[in-house]
């Protein structure tokens, strides 16, 4: 594509930082516009380079999400905030059964930030929506003072069409229903801790982070009659699963036993004191559906290859006081509350 | 994981219940303490109150080093961040521990106060050699697991040279804690708490070993078995003293061998002695004064006792006067007996210390085991 102005020197991608002037509306914005987000971008939406995209949309339901992404470390084994910024929306979008089709990004820049941490970090959203399919096709940039961000935010809008057929919603939740989930808890969450300050141990787990879009879709197809589907993120598995109890007025009941987790997670959960139906996943969903299509579903999920570690996790049931409970290894029974505050460490 | 999920197999766990239930003599009572919050955490997280028959009631101990800790000193630590501007570093779960006036570690740290989460006091350590210009407080809390760490830092801290670090030392002792149950009138005149034996802590066990548990067998003629935080041990360590009371024997058994001797851990002992000298007493959320319960810096390290170096008054502050926590940690009331559980206190704004701490007896009840009080409400209004 061609650019609008020629600029007198090249943005120096390699050595340069992000100044006042690269949010500030002028020649400096336009040229970090030109040489950085449209070069990764581009798309015939974008590149018409008005205040707003303007785009058809297949006939159905048109569905929406947004996410703030302030992650620290900005990268991490198994993805970076770019990449996390798509896959965020895009599964958010996905999980109503639509197939998501555009995106809107706001940075919010550190002054001070390196460009070339900045340009890995677009050419990996770059990357990640092309594999989501997705056209990124609007954006905007501000920059605040050092100080005053955390390097860089990125804000994403995701718009998505819903086929005919689909009605999933966190209130269809019925009791009877069967629970899936795609794959292993907690991967997410303890990659990133392995990397916060005065926490170093060695792992080899990387983040789950990953567009769902495709697993959706070869499982609405296959069984449209799921009653709802969501990727359980912040507050990890139990927080989704408290999410659609209040919802839908239901109880859940999972099996402590049928619990996907990867050894190692479980390791660094043990030690941290932490509890991994807690701890947030960036790639993987929860499906409910009727108990009579779950061993169909878990066999789609399975086939896919997003969903090779798919399980039946547990069953909705009829419960005025719309509690969790796992049953244990044991044959006890626990809660599982929603998380209050932040998952502190215990310390012994 | 491996060493780990042996000690949480399930069938053998049902199994171990199955001998429970057969060797509980339905004609009495057994009610046995688990005296460590780890243990009371365990024991709802496995959901073992659902394995054990009816007439086996685990009553939940003072154990929680974060429950216990006294109001005025939490505030000491948070005028100590606010006021003295020193990089405070503490163990993370005391940092939504209440104070007094709702205020806690993490509103002082939004408010502008450094206060900085550790996982060991070696990194405590650490922020002070990489921060030489500021003074780092280490609060440290705990019981006699987390006391000979502390102990090394110090020793660290002096072979270092360092001259901007130091601790605030709120270390306390099993023991004392056990006695001050045992005296308190409400087990003893009052006749309100009946309690036949002990599960022993898991790993302050493996630092003191098992020789100090020996007098409550002998003059107090309560049955003891130290256990691990496994749910197996658990339940091996419950079916162990349920023998006990059968056979009319109270002695200090181990179940857990793989890591606890009668003489414990000489040399954490010996770094303890050397640092640690004993308060006359110590004030403990819920339990109140208990005397020779709590350990102090020795005067030949004083220059890393942050409460010589910091003038930081001692200020007694009251607990809420509904709260029963006082009696829960006593062994004397549940949870549910306490008109504020549930209700007004909640995990996510604790009135009393047993609601603080993930370890605490009504955190528990509150975040695993809510399922049975509602069965017991509805059962109740039927």
């Amino acid at each position: 594509m061609t650019k609008r102005t020629e600029y007198s020197h090249q943005l120096d991608l390699q050595h340069g930082r992000v100044e006042m002037a690269h949010g500030g509306g002028g020649k400096a914005m336009a040229q970090l516009i030109d040489e950085l987000f449209l070069q990764a971008f581009s798309n015939p939406w974008l590149e018409q380079m008005n205040d707003q995209a303007c785009f058809n949309l297949p006939p159905g339901r048109v569905v929406m999400a947004t996410d703030s992404h302030v992650i620290s470390p900005l990268f991490f084994p198994g993805g970076d905030i770019g990449a996390l910024s798509v896959h965020g929306t895009v599964n958010d979008v996905a999980m109503s059964g639509a197939v998501p089709k555009f995106l809107s990004a706001g940075f919010i820049l550190e002054e001070g930030f390196a460009l070339v941490d900045l340009q890995r970090i677009v050419i990996s959203m770059a990357q990640a929506a092309e594999v989501a399919g997705v056209a990124i096709v609007t954006g905007d940039t501000k920059v605040v003072e050092r100080g005053k961000g955390d390097g860089c935010f990125i804000n994403t809008t995701g718009i998505g069409v819903v086929p005919e057929g689909l009605n999933l919603s966190g209130n269809r939740v019925q009791p009877g229903d069967k629970v899936l989930l795609s794959g292993t808890l907690g991967d997410h969450g303890v990659a990133i801790m392995s990397l916060r300050e005065g926490l170093t141990f060695e792992t080899s787990i990387e983040s789950d982070s990953q567009a769902l879009h495709d697993l959706v879709a070869a499982m609405v197809t296959e069984v449209p009659q799921i009653h709802c589907m969501r990727d359980p993120t912040r507050g990890g598995l139990a927080a989704t699963l408290n999410e659609i109890a209040q919802s839908s007025g239901v109880g859940v009941s999972i099996y402590e036993a049928n619990m996907p987790i990867k050894p190692q997670v479980s390791a660094a959960c043990e030690f941290l004191g932490l509890d991994p139906l807690y701890v947030a996943n960036e790639g993987k969903l929860v499906a409910f559906c009727p108990a009579v299509k779950a061993e169909q579903l878990l066999a789609v999920m399975r086939q896919h290859p997003q969903g090779t570690e798919a399980a039946i996790i547990g069953e909705v049931t009829a419960d005025p006081l719309k509690f969790v409970q796992m049953e244990t290894v044991f044959g006890g029974k626990r809660m599982v509350d929603w998380m209050s505050a932040e998952q502190l460490p215990r310390i012994c | 994981m491996k060493y780990v999920e042996e000690y949480r197999d399930g069938k053998l766990a049902r199994e171990i219940a199955e001998r429970i239930r057969q060797e509980a003599q339905p004609t009495r009572e057994y009610n046995l303490m688990e005296f460590c919050g780890g243990h009371t955490h365990a024991i709802f997280r496995y959901g073992i109150p659902d394995l054990l028959p009816d007439n086996v009631n685990m009553i939940h101990g003072p154990g929680c080093p974060v429950c216990v800790l006294p109001i005025s000193r939490l505030d000491m630590a948070i005028e100590l961040a606010v006021s003295h501007g020193v990089i405070l570093c503490s163990y993370g779960d005391m940092m939504r521990v209440p104070g007094s006036r709702k205020r806690n570690l993490l509103k002082a740290r939004a408010a502008g106060a450094d206060v900085r989460m550790v996982y060991s006091c070696m990194d405590a350590l650490k922020l002070a050699q990489d921060n030489p210009d500021r003074e780092v407080v280490f609060f440290a809390i705990g019981f006699e697991t987390t006391t000979p760490p502390t102990a090394l830092v110090i020793h660290q801290a002096k072979k270092l040279g360092l001259t901007n670090f130091t601790v605030f030392c709120n270390h306390v002792l099993t023991p004392a804690a056990i006695s001050s149950i045992l005296d308190s009138p409400e087990a003893g005149e009052l006749g309100l708490l009946s309690l036949d034996g002990f599960v022993g802590p898991a790993h302050v066990s493996t630092v003191i070993g098992s020789q100090p548990y020996e007098r409550f067998a002998t003059d107090y003629n309560k049955s003891i078995v130290i256990a691990g935080f496994e749910p197996l041990d658990l339940l091996q360590a419950i079916l162990m003293l349920i023998r006990q009371l059968n056979d009319g024997r109270a002695e200090v058994e181990n179940e857990f061998s793989r890591a606890v001797s009668r003489e414990g851990n000489e040399r954490a002992k010996d770094i303890v002695d050397k640092t640690f000298a004993m308060r006359d007493a110590f004030e403990w959320r819920g339990l109140g004064l208990v005397p020779h319960s709590a350990l102090k810096i020795r005067p030949e390290f004083s220059q890393f006792d942050a409460e010589i170096r910091f003038p930081v008054e001692y200020r007694s502050s009251a607990e809420n006067s509904a709260c029963e926590c006082g009696a829960i940690l006593h062994g004397v009331k549940s949870p549910r007996d306490c008109t504020l559980f549930g209700g007004a206190c909640t995990p996510e704004n604790p009135l009393g210390p047993c609601m603080v701490s993930s370890e605490g007896a009504c955190a528990a009840y509150y975040s695993y085991g809510r399922h049975q009080e509602s069965l017991i409400n509805t059962a109740s209004v039927e």
